[in-house]
């Protein structure tokens, strides 16, 4: 999942120069170190940008078909200057996170009941299977029906898309926490209550980030495809525009922004992960 | 058999548990007592009910038949008051050493003053050598570190009965016979009831003042044995002609348990 964004999203790092590992030799360790790191961290998104270029000079497609990474690095320049990109990459990363952050309020005390009493959990599976298993996308136009084209239907929907995505990951995790750390804080004297919230709690955060992990991607999915029907701003709005002008470089571009916007949401989330979750067995402090 | 020091008593008690092929009887009548301040070690073959004697007084399976009852008061459900190690130390991974030993003395069953808590906690953060580490994650600590740790966490709230399954059957030679001893100079200085699981008939008798040989399943008693060493007890007493008497004595019966289980185990086949 870390680099799944990468296949759309290597132009913007090409058109900027990549750092040469080899300038830091002779310098401290330390620089080494952080050249090294750097190299790491670039090396894939040059070789995405390299094959880029290789594609759209190996004569196999029409040339009109495949706009170089140096046109689409100065389309969204343009577009962030003069054309307002900023504000519709503010409109896409809004309704991603209102609806994430609803759809994943709400399923974690619906993951806990689930998660928690058995006879509820084999109640309610095949109803949440199969909400889960439809695809948001084809609610859209119900939604259309019922609140229109405005903000409220899209954050309808992504809240549906992240809401399934996540009870599921929050009552599958809930319902393996260990029963021997609730055996030991009963023995130690902790009432119900206190269980849930001295040991499901703490150990329920690594599943309520992974939940929303999941619920991200689930959403940026959807948002897309939500705005590429009907939407004003947002970068759908944008694809489907340029879509309609046949402008392959701002394509290019707006499907780029959405990669790494998502990227550094996710990044965002693993690092809070990390701070959060330095007890697990495996990470590293 | 019953004193005015008694408090646990098994009275004709029974378990079976529901399986595919019916009800599989695992205890079957079972009487013994447990007077205050005793020391009792169950050694048998294993799966063959020991654990769920020791579950019936944590209270966390009630008998099919029969009672198992505290100061005359039939066991409902667990508390502080009968502090259990598991096999499995069960060390809360997402807290640090010291707050795992506080855990309990935040509980309200169990509740004290911040500074009495630091007081409790540091004590046997002392008395079970794991002052490097009091900051770091469990996941930093070694198997018997984890073991020392839940024994103190178990001790922070002042059980009056510890129900110890297995403790040390995870630990190497060395380290399980420093934590035999740990465990008898704490019990010498705050006096508590333990009943011990244990394999080991050696540990058993190092450890305990009364032995009960459990039979192959379904689980009885086959024996009770008196252990007449005087506590406080060190490691010499294992070099005694005394101890090696009792102890072959002791395997024999227990050998002879295991022999059954396997007769047991051919015939069901």
């Amino acid at each position: 999942m870390p680099s799944s964004p990468s296949a759309a999203s290597g132009p913007r790092e090409g058109a900027t120069s990549e750092p040469r590992p080899e300038a830091a030799r002779g310098g401290s360790r330390i620089a080494r170190l952080i050249a090294w790191r750097a190299f790491r961290l670039l090396a894939p998104w040059v070789v995405l940008v390299a094959l880029w270029y290789g594609l759209r000079y190996s004569g196999l497609f029409r040339p009109q078909l495949i706009p170089t990474p140096d046109a689409v690095a100065v389309k969204f320049w343009t577009l962030l200057t003069r054309d307002g990109l900023l504000l519709d990459m503010y409109m896409s990363t809004q309704r991603v996170f209102v609806g994430v952050v609803l759809g994943t309020l709400c399923a974690v005390p619906v993951g806990f009941l689930l998660g928690w009493y058995r006879g509820l959990r084999s109640f309610m599976d095949p109803l949440i299977n199969f909400f889960r298993a439809l695809p948001p996308i084809a609610l859209i136009p119900l939604v259309i029906v019922y609140f229109g084209i405005g903000e409220t239907a899209k954050v309808i929907i992504l809240f549906y898309a992240s809401f399934f995505a996540s009870v599921i990951v929050m009552y599958e995790g809930i319902s393996q926490i260990s029963p021997i750390y609730i055996r030991v804080a009963r023995t130690l004297g902790a009432s119900e209550f206190e269980i849930f919230h001295r040991v499901i709690i703490p150990l329920s955060i690594p599943h309520m980030l992974t939940a929303l992990r999941v619920a991200l991607g689930v959403a940026w999915a959807t948002l897309v495809a939500s705005e590429l029907v009907a939407a004003q701003q947002g970068l759908g709005a944008v694809i489907q525009d340029a879509s309609a002008y046949f402008q392959l470089d701002t394509i290019y571009m707006g499907i780029i922004c959405i990669g790494f916007i998502a990227l550094f949401m996710d990044m965002a989330l693993r690092a809070l992960t990390r701070r959060l979750l330095s007890w697990q067995e495996g990470s590293t402090d | 058999m019953q004193s005015s020091d008694t408090r646990i008593v098994f009275d004709g008690v029974s378990k079976a548990f529901a399986t595919d092929k019916g009800p599989l009887k695992v205890v079957d009548d079972v009487s013994f007592c447990v007077d205050s301040g005793e020391f009792i070690s169950l050694v048998g073959p294993s799966g063959c009910g020991k654990t769920t004697m020791l579950n019936m007084v944590a209270g966390f399976i009630q008998p099919s038949e029969g009672s198992v009852t505290l100061d005359g008061t039939p066991i409902r459900g667990p508390s502080a008051q009968r502090g259990m190690m598991f096999q499995e130390y069960g060390v809360f991974p997402w807290l640090t050493i010291e707050e795992n030993i506080a855990f309990g003395l935040k509980l309200k069953a169990n509740r004290v003053p911040a500074a009495q808590r630091r007081e409790i906690v540091d004590r046997y953060i002392e008395l079970m050598g794991l002052g490097d580490f009091r900051r770091d994650y469990p996941k930093m600590l070694s198997g018997g570190m984890r073991q020392r740790l839940a024994l103190a966490r178990s001790y922070a709230v002042n059980p009056e009965f510890l129900l110890m399954d297995e403790p040390f059957g995870a630990l190497d030679a060395q380290t399980r016979s420093a934590m035999q001893d740990l465990l008898l100079n704490v019990l010498q200085e705050v006096g508590k009831t333990v009943m011990l699981i244990t394999h080991s008939v050696e540990e058993a008798l190092y450890l305990s003042s009364k032995i009960l040989v459990i039979s192959a399943r379904p689980s009885r008693i086959r024996r009770v044995i008196e252990v007449p060493f005087a506590y406080p007890r060190h490691p010499e007493l294992h070099d005694t002609q005394e101890f090696a008497e009792l102890r072959s004595e002791v395997r024999d019966m227990v050998m002879a348990e295991y022999a059954a289980q396997e007769q047991q185990a051919r015939k069901s086949h």
